[in-house]
């Protein structure tokens, strides 16, 4: 069973659940879950789990290199390129690393052969065993780089599970591409919110990109009572299950703000984690 | 004319609430500063909630195009299958039913629109066709014209429609003549907040005193510092972890950033957007909005803006 672990708003508290969801089944439960941080922009679940990295890994993408001594500069390599990442301008045929996709169009349609692909780095993909055994893996994407989809991609690919072994995904915030290939391959989406207007706007986007992927989806209502009924009403009208209520606490901001999980901050929270799995598992058998 | 940008790194830590209390303070007598905003998180805008009063006009954005099998044409030989780099062919199933259908198709999720496939099929069976994958909008918002957009769950480029967005709000602001364009930003340091980012005169980062915040706080200031746009810093939610806001204090002295406000956890920014408006025009002696516009202050005097009272 792989579950992610996501949200439309960002803050809502996504690490906070994922990081305890992790904890909760690591006792109890052998194996214990892999955890993939998946939000390679920001990525924060090493800060609560404090995995020791023992492998590490550059990721990116394979680009192309012109050689100019076979070039005519004919322009097919630009033409069939649907990212602008290579142009011919006079005698010179140039590269843009940042903005390709790394698809060897160019390389597999240049007449003469002139194109070879060198692999340009994005980032990096490691891991290593974090508390109560938990293997953790995570991507960290470079600053400066726009692209962040291979990095969850082959972060993916390199930590794969065991048969059986529960996979809990960490993803990133928003709607778009990058949180696709987060949650893509997953049993069910949790997606946390918070009980206001933004968040339930970010919400409705959130169910709407689980939907088109065909992924079932729980909600977490995070800060519960600090706004107003809208997500609740919503669940209700879209027959979304609510999954948990974490109600606003001081308690708990001071916890998480100085690196702990629900775990650590209401031992409680471990049973009700547990509870939270065998309902995603139950309902995914139905 | 003048380029504002929030950021954060980290999500949610009230990056929105800022634009829209800097919109309101902007907007305000005796010295208003004329102001276009731009909400450049397209991914899950947030900034019309609060700023909207009426959506002046619709424009459908196309992203990218995606590859589509001709089924007439297809002769099954799979190559598009072997040169797909991302796993976007789905091979037909024996029997003709389930996934892949009767022939080879194309996954439209999977697919990221290289025409890889198009070029490469002998029998010319592929074409692309352009998605239309979002909408983006010029509206009247309480304090100026406000440009934002929607992409569609599940899109891809998010960074491309951003920089449509702040292009026409840049466009409006040299034709209105507005000395300043305020960017909501999106959270993370990809793609769209590059687009964000580009060829702004300052960026405010909205960091919280939080092990989480903290760390993307990082990021984030190598990203704008790798793009050399010049920072600020301002803390929210300083009170709810003291020695985190004292961690913040130390890390920008260190590193020569100048931190302009810290903004105590206040209940009545919550209230205020439950409310639909800014917590400067919601509440403006509460203890939040007090330190807002002390950051906004210290804002106007970054970006050497004029305040010249009306008349």
């Amino acid at each position: 069973m792989r579950i992610a672990v996501a949200s439309g708003k960002g803050g809502t508290g996504k690490t906070t659940v994922a990081t305890s969801l992790a904890l909760s089944l690591a006792t109890g439960q052998s194996p214990p879950p892999l955890f993939l941080d998946c939000d390679v922009e920001a990525p924060n679940a090493h800060l609560f789990l404090h995995p020791d990295f023992d492998e590490q890994r550059e990721v990116g993408l394979l680009v192309p290199t012109v050689d100019e001594s076979k070039c005519t500069h004919c322009g097919k390599c630009a033409e069939v390129c649907q990212y602008h990442a290579i142009a011919v301008l006079g005698q010179k045929t140039m590269v843009f690393p940042q903005l390709c996709h790394g698809c060897g169009s160019c390389t597999a349609l240049c007449p003469e052969k002139a194109i070879s692909e060198t692999p340009a780095r994005m980032g990096v993909i490691e891991r290593g065993p974090a508390r109560n055994g938990i293997p953790f893996a995570r991507g960290v994407l470079d600053v400066g780089q726009p692209m962040v989809v291979p990095v969850i991609r082959q972060l993916k690919k390199w930590a794969a599970p065991h048969p059986e072994q529960v996979v809990i995904v960490d993803a990133p915030p928003g709607t778009s591409c990058p949180v696709v290939e987060a949650i893509l391959g997953a049993g069910c989406v949790v997606l946390v919110t918070e009980p206001t207007p933004f968040g339930l706007h970010d919400l409705r986007l959130a169910v709407q990109v689980a939907r088109e992927l065909k992924i079932p989806v729980g909600v977490i209502i995070n800060r519960d009572g600090s706004g107003d009924a809208g997500v609740d009403e919503f669940c209700a009208a879209e027959d979304l299950p609510i999954l948990m209520r974490v109600p606003i606490e001081r308690t708990i901001a001071e916890g998480v703000a100085r690196g702990q999980t629900l775990t650590e901050i209401h031992p409680e929270y471990a049973e009700r984690f547990r509870q939270l799995f065998a309902d995603i598992v139950g309902r995914a058998s139905q | 004319m003048k380029q504002l940008v929030i950021l954060s790194g980290k999500g949610g830590t009230g990056k929105t609430s800022l634009a829209a209390a800097f919109a309101h303070l902007a907007h305000e007598n005796p010295a208003p500063v004329k102001t276009v905003l731009a909400d450049a998180d397209v991914d899950a805008a947030n900034l019309g909630l609060v700023l909207c009063l009426e959506r002046l006009e619709t424009h459908d954005f196309t992203g990218g195009s995606l590859a589509i099998i001709d089924p007439q044409l297809c002769q099954g030989c799979g190559i598009c299958e072997q040169v797909c780099r991302f796993d976007a062919v789905l091979l037909p199933s024996p029997n003709g039913k389930g996934l892949g259908g009767e022939g080879y198709s194309i996954d439209p999720i999977a697919c990221e629109g290289c025409a890889a496939c198009v070029y490469q099929c002998p029998e010319e069976a592929i074409r692309m066709e352009p998605q239309t994958a979002g909408q983006w909008y010029r509206s009247e918002s309480r304090y100026g014209p406000l440009f934002h957009a929607e992409l569609k769950p599940a899109q891809e480029n998010s960074g491309k429609l951003v920089t449509l967005v702040k292009q026409q709000a840049r466009l409006a602001a040299l034709d209105g003549e507005y000395p300043l364009l305020i960017v909501d930003g999106p959270p993370g340091i990809g793609c769209p907040v590059i687009s964000a980012a580009a060829g702004a005169d300052l960026a405010l980062i909205v960091a919280e005193p939080t092990a989480a915040g903290i760390h993307d706080l990082q990021r984030i200031l190598e990203t704008t510092a790798h793009f050399r746009v010049p920072t600020l810093v301002c803390v929210n939610k300083a009170d709810i972890y003291p020695e985190g806001t004292r961690q913040i204090e130390a890390f920008c002295q260190e590193h020569g950033l100048e931190l302009v406000g810290r903004i105590p956890f206040d209940e009545t920014v919550t209230q205020a957007m439950l409310n639909g408006e800014p917590v400067t025009a919601f509440q403006r002696e509460s203890p939040a909005s007090q330190e807002m516009i002390a950051v906004w202050h210290n804002l106007l005097t970054a970006l050497a803006i004029q305040l010249i009272p009306s008349k």
